[in-house]
Order: C-alpha cells, then sequence, then structure tokens
C-alpha cells in the first residue's frame, strides 16, 4: 500500500470521490441559487429550507401515499417549484426594485418560518427514507466501497447541471432571460411576458433545490435543519464561484466539495471553516469571485 | 409573556418560538433575552412560590429526546407535587446549543427569581451554567447534559446531575462490547466538551478491558451533515467496533451512512449516547442490533410504564418519553420533596442549602425508582444495556428496545474518589 502525503493511497482516492459527492450537492444547490440571483437579483436565503422541503416532501409522498422515491424525484420538484412559484408571487416580486438586502432579509425570515412550521409539525430528530432497491448495494472498487447510491448522485447532478447551463446558455428561452435580466422593459416591448418569466425562474431554481433534497433524503436524516446547515456553505460557493455564474456555481461546487473532503483526513477539525477561509482569499482577490464578472 | 399558570405552558410556548426562530439568526440570542426578560412579572404577589426555568434545546438537533418533552415532565412533576403548599411556576426557554447565549438567560432568570434551572441539553453550555448557580447561590438540576465534568473537576454545590453523564455510557456500552470481543475502536467525535469527555471515558474502559483505540475523527459540531469521509477512515482503520461520541441527529445520520458504506459488514456500531428517539427515526430495519446505555426506558417496569401513560397526554406527538426528559421528571420531584421537606422561604433564599437537602434524603419516583444523589451532586441509580428489536420482534409503535445486561446503581456510576470533585472529602 503506497502513502500519498502520509495518507494511505486508497483512502486518499476514497476521500477525493467523497469529496466529488458532497461536492455535487453543493454543485446543485449553488446552480439555483445563482440562477435566481443571476436572473433575478434575489439572494435567495430560502433555498436551504426550499432544499428540506424538497426532502419532506419525498418523505411524505411515501408516508401518506405510497409513492416511492422514483415518483418523488419527478413530483417533488414540481410540488416545491409550485410552492415557491407562489412565494415569488406573494412575497418576493415586491421587492426588484428595491436593494438586495431587502430580498436576503425577506427569504431568511421565510427561512425561518418554513423551518419553524416544519420543526413543529415533525419534531428535530428526523424521518426514516431508505435508499431505494434498485440502487441499493455498493461496488467493491478496490480501496473504497462506493455506494451506488452515491455514484447515482454524482451523475444525476452533473446531468442536471449541464442541462441548466444549456438551457441558459443555448436556447431562446435562455436568451430570453438573459436579455430580460439585462433590460426588462426591452424585451417587454418585443412581446415576452417578463413578470411570468422570472416567476417561472424563480420556480425553476426553487426545483432544483428540491430536486437536491429529494436526492439527499435516502442519505442524510430527513430533518427541518439539514437546509440550514448546507445553506451558509453553499452561498460561500456562490460566492467563490462569482454571484450569478452559472457555469462558476457548478465548478467551484464540484471543486470546493474536494477541498472539503481533503481537510476531512487531513485536519478534520477545519473541514467546517476551509471553505470559508478560501471564500476570504478568493475575495481578495478577485472580489467578484472566480468565474464571475466585475 | 407572563406566566402564572402551575403545570401548563402557554405562555412559556410563546417564548420557546421567540427563541426558536431566531436561532441561526444574529437577532437570535436579542430575541431569547428580551423574551425570557419579560417573563417573571405577574406571579409575583402570591407567596412562596418555587420557580422552575427549562432551559433546553428547543429547535436544534437534540430538540426530539430533550425540548418540549423536558418541559412537559417538569410539568408533570410540578403537577404531582401541587398543594405542599408551596406553587410551582414552570417556565421555558431556548439556549440554541450556545454557552453564551445560555449563559445570558440564566443570569436573566435567576435575577429575576427564578430558583432552579431544569434540564440543559449540551455540555457546553450545561457548564456555563453550573458556574452561574453557583456564583448567584441558586439550584441547577441537569437532566440533558453529559459531561462527566459536572460532577468530577467542576463539580458544584448547587449542581445537581441526573440521568447520565458520560462515564456511565461509556461504561455501560464500552465495556460491554470490549469484553465480547470488541477490543479495537475508532470513534467519531462531535469535536466540543460532550464529545472529548465521551470519548476519553470510552478509550478508559476499552483499554482497560485490553482493547485499543485505533484512531479518532473529531469533526465541527454542529455544521457536519455529510459523515461520509470519516466512516471510510474508520472502515480502513479496520477497527472492529466505530465509537460515535456523538448524539441526535448527528448519531442517526452517522448510522445510517455506516450501512450504507457497507461498515456493518465488519464492524460494530456503538451510539454510545443514544435513545430509543435515534431509533425511531432511523427505522428498525436500519437500526435493529444497535446496542445503547440507558437508565430509564418506558417499558422497564410497571412503574416506568404508569409514568409515560401519565406524562404522554402533554407530550408534543403524545411520544413516550426518554431518558433527558424522564430525568427532568425525576430530578423536579425530588427538588420538589426537598423543598417541601425543608420550607419554600427557606429554599428560595439558599440554593446550596436546598441541593444539600435533596443529597440528604433519599430519591424515589416512578420513572427511576430509588436511588441518591451523592455529595459530588452524582444521582445513581441502576444503568441498562439495551439491543434494538428486529423489527419482527418490536410489537407496535415504540416498542424498540430489548434489556441485555444491567449494571447496579453502585458500580453505573464513576466511583466518587475518583472524579477529583473538591466538594468530597477523602
Amino acid at each position: 500500500m503506497e502513502d500519498l502525503f502520509g495518507i494511505p493511497a486508497p483512502l486518499l482516492f476514497g476521500q477525493l470521490l467523497l469529496g466529488l459527492i458532497n461536492g455535487a450537492f453543493y454543485a446543485m444547490l449553488s446552480l439555483g441559487l445563482a440562477v435566481i440571483f443571476g436572473l433575478l437579483n434575489i439572494v435567495n436565503m430560502a433555498h436551504g429550507a426550499l432544499f428540506m422541503m424538497g426532502a419532506f416532501v419525498a418523505w411524505l409522498l411515501l408516508d401518506k401515499l405510497g409513492l416511492g422515491y422514483w415518483w418523488a424525484l419527478l413530483l417533488s420538484p414540481f410540488i416545491v417549484g409550485a410552492f415557491g412559484v407562489v412565494l415569488e408571487k406573494l412575497f418576493i416580486s415586491r421587492l426588484y426594485k428595491l436593494d438586495h438586502l431587502y430580498g436576503l432579509l425577506l427569504t431568511f425570515g421565510l427561512a425561518l418560518v418554513i423551518e419553524g412550521v416544519f420543526r413543529n409539525e415533525f419534531g428535530s430528530s428526523g424521518l426514516p427514507y431508505r435508499i431505494p432497491p434498485e440502487l441499493a448495494g455498493s461496488w467493491d472498487l478496490d480501496f473504497m466501497f462506493l455506494p451506488i447510491y452515491r455514484a447515482w448522485v454524482v451523475v444525476f447532478a452533473l446531468v442536471a447541471c449541464l442541462a441548466t447551463w444549456l438551457v441558459i446558455e443555448k436556447t431562446r428561452l435562455g436568451a430570453y432571460l438573459r436579455a430580460a435580466t439585462e433590460n426588462a422593459p426591452l424585451v417587454q416591448a418585443f412581446g415576452v411576458n417578463v413578470p411570468r418569466m422570472v416567476t417561472l425562474t424563480y420556480g425553476a431554481g426553487v426545483a432544483l433545490a428540491a430536486l437536491g433534497g429529494v436526492l439527499a433524503a435516502p442519505i442524510y436524516s430527513v430533518n427541518p435543519q439539514m437546509g440550514s446547515n448546507l445553506i451558509i456553505v453553499v452561498f460561500a460557493v456562490v460566492v467563490i464561484g462569482g454571484m450569478g455564474s452559472i457555469l462558476g456555481a457548478v465548478l467551484t461546487g464540484f471543486g470546493l466539495g474536494i477541498v472539503e473532503g481533503m481537510t476531512k483526513v487531513f485536519y478534520p477539525e477545519a473541514s467546517a471553516t476551509v471553505i470559508f477561509v478560501i471564500m476570504v482569499i478568493v475575495l481578495l482577490a478577485r472580489p467578484a469571485g472566480l468565474f464571475g464578472r466585475a | 409573556m407572563a406566566t402564572d399558570q402551575r403545570g401548563r405552558m402557554p405562555a412559556g410556548a410563546q417564548l420557546s418560538d421567540a427563541s426558536g426562530i431566531g436561532r441561526r439568526g444574529v437577532l437570535g440570542a436579542a430575541g431569547a433575552l428580551a423574551a425570557a426578560g419579560g417573563v417573571i412579572t405577574a406571579a409575583r404577589a402570591q407567596a412562596p412560590t418555587i420557580r422552575l426555568g427549562v432551559l433546553t434545546d428547543m429547535s436544534g438537533p437534540y430538540r426530539d429526546p430533550t425540548g418540549p418533552g423536558s418541559v412537559a415532565c417538569t410539568q408533570q412533576a410540578a403537577t404531582e407535587m401541587a398543594n405542599r403548599g408551596f406553587t410551582v411556576e414552570v417556565i421555558q426557554a431556548d439556549h440554541q446549543n450556545k454557552p453564551d447565549v445560555g449563559a445570558n438567560i440564566a443570569r436573566q432568570w435567576y435575577d429575576q427569581g427564578v430558583d432552579a434551572i431544569v434540564d440543559v441539553p449540551t455540555s457546553s453550555v450545561a457548564l456555563a451554567i453550573n458556574g452561574i448557580a453557583r456564583e448567584k447561590n441558586k439550584v441547577f438540576l441537569n437532566s440533558g447534559a453529559a459531561s462527566s465534568d459536572l460532577t468530577g473537576s467542576a463539580c458544584s454545590p448547587n449542581t445537581v446531575h441526573f440521568t447520565y453523564d458520560t462515564y456511565m455510557l461509556a461504561k455501560g456500552t464500552g465495556a460491554a462490547l470490549a469484553r465480547s470481543g470488541g477490543d479495537t475502536w475508532f470513534f467519531i467525535t462531535a469535536d466540543y466538551a460532550f464529545g472529548h469527555a465521551l470519548q476519553r471515558d470510552t478509550s478508559r474502559f476499552v483499554e482497560a478491558a485490553g482493547g485499543k483505540v485505533l484512531g479518532a475523527a473529531r469533526y465541527p459540531f454542529p455544521a457536519t451533515t455529510d459523515f461520509s469521509a470519516f466512516l471510510v477512515q474508520a472502515q480502513s482503520s479496520r477497527a472492529k467496533v466505530l465509537g460515535l461520541a456523538n448524539a441526535g441527529t448527528d448519531t442517526s445520520t452517522c448510522i445510517k451512512q455506516a450501512r450504507e458504506f457497507g461498515l456493518t459488514r465488519n464492524m460494530k456500531i456503538a451510539g454510545l449516547l443514544m435513545s430509543f428517539m435515534e431509533v425511531h427515526s432511523l427505522g428498525l430495519p436500519t437500526a435493529q442490533g444497535l446496542l445503547m446505555t440507558e437508565p430509564f426506558y418506558w417499558d422497564l417496569n410497571d412503574r416506568t410504564r404508569a409514568f409515560a401513560e401519565r406524562v404522554r397526554p402533554r407530550m408534543p406527538g403524545q411520544a413516550m418519553p426518554t431518558q433527558v426528559q424522564a430525568g427532568c421528571y425525576g430530578v423536579t420531584m425530588h427538588y420538589l420533596k426537598a423543598v417541601a421537606d425543608m420550607g419554600a422561604v427557606q429554599a428560595k433564599a439558599d440554593g446550596r442549602a436546598a441541593v444539600a437537602r435533596m443529597k440528604a434524603m433519599p430519591t424515589d419516583d416512578d420513572a427511576f425508582g430509588q436511588g441518591r444523589v451523592r455529595e459530588d451532586g452524582r444521582k445513581i441509580h441502576p444503568s441498562y444495556l439495551f439491543e434494538v428489536k428486529a423489527p419482527a420482534e418490536s410489537r407496535g409503535p415504540w416498542d424498540y428496545l430489548k434489556i441485555v445486561a444491567t449494571t447496579p446503581a453502585e458500580e453505573a456510576f464513576r466511583p466518587i474518589a475518583e472524579g477529583g470533585c473538591p466538594l468530597v472529602r477523602s
């Protein structure tokens, strides 16, 4: 068994892979945040709560209606996305003309309310949700056991990220969206219903969070605080990547997952801090983020 | 926001909401303080009133095994001890697992006439309040914290530590596993006072039984959501036992992910601080076969079953009380008996004397049976090693555990001479 930096090589490869898997969650979540910020200029602090809702809807579908994981993967983003549309219509749409800070405070408040409601209803210790039988089990990769479900998460997250990027950068719809953020009145003058498009964009960003929640349900404990533990890290990811940069969010998500994974090997006590240290350095050197346009 | 109720909770519930909502936020501490500050103005006319403040985790990872259930159990004791010549008032607040928030509320409560603070899970918060109670000569009735330092180097004449401690948990599970062949260990440890104490105490029993600790990973608490990196390290250490020196949702996530990564094929998992609440959250198919040590389980005997049935209507979701919640009941019963015995006026005036009276009287309550409080503040009672039932063995909801072994009260806890408590004269 060879050693790299004093750590057995197999262990190091294992941790790289695990970092990549966690990075997949960061990427999925920061992607939604970046889409919402890039196109709506809203710092969506409710993202973690909506991620948590995605997981809870999956649990409710199973517990109340007997609909399993695959249905949840399909339905939960729609249900939570629809909830997001209602949120946008009722509250967020009133803030587009104001400073970012108002949107941040409003969505932070919404996050606390949503979390509080779920905590009151379901308690804090979490609910059981099992890995679907089709994805149960693990592969023996010599250097580690890779649970099949985790491999699925990485692949699925990559596909979802790529698809979102393609829609925004390469389709007509995406072009409308990007144009609307630059100059909404002009796009409206061409006959595009900008407010509706913005509402649906928020819904889509929220649906991405919910999708992440469904993916997370079988491996994390489904509990009301599952989102708030992640959201701060995900914000750091978005800031490092560059606010509003879609590609930046995805690449930094995966990258920082790996950095965090490595920290867990060498100095686990710092694994919660390392991302923020990087954030400070990046902000000092490139205030607009690694992929942002100043 | 005032509370003049005896054994009921509407106003207090409001209080916990106010502080619970601010948990993650910068406004949280301020909100909790503002809320706590307004609490105790109303009931001043009635005399004498014993005021109990349940300071617990209302919004974080320990909410279900402590939290509103701890309040309910404290109120149950207050109700059962009604009409002894004094009234009892129960208020509550959320310490958000933060020592500074907890310490601020505790100071304010004590200054405004709270006689005893009850529960306080999270050792770092409990250790802070331990000092404040002593400084203000009030009473601290701890049920939820686990650090054995509370009756060791940090012991205080104003504190009773009731339910369990890291020594008892370590001995119950650690020693039993080490004796039955689990002689090499790897720990996944929450990186704060409690986790360190639990790992330290367990290691001692493992090594005393001839075993070896091969490694440990300390993870940041409470900011860690994924434990796979530590689980893979544990796996590659080739230890026979994975010791989880953590609690609450962290423990259940660890167990869930340990199964996912196939650790259970060649490792035994020891949840060093678990209750059936984590089993409830994991589900029996995932949790079956786990070992855990507890001094209380609702289905232990006729008295525990009777207690559980009495308190259930008050419990959130009609849940069965956990060990910590039952401990809040037991310690409050005993405190109020001591108050009745010495007179409420005197008990209010001198917290140290009230605790001394608690130590002088034998304890007896439905949840823990007979026992006593030692000179160092440690309450002693038997501890039980439980195994989680297989799904087929369970007869219904909440039927999760079966007894594997019992440790008698005098052996379950650290011998009084070994704790290093300055109160104990050898």
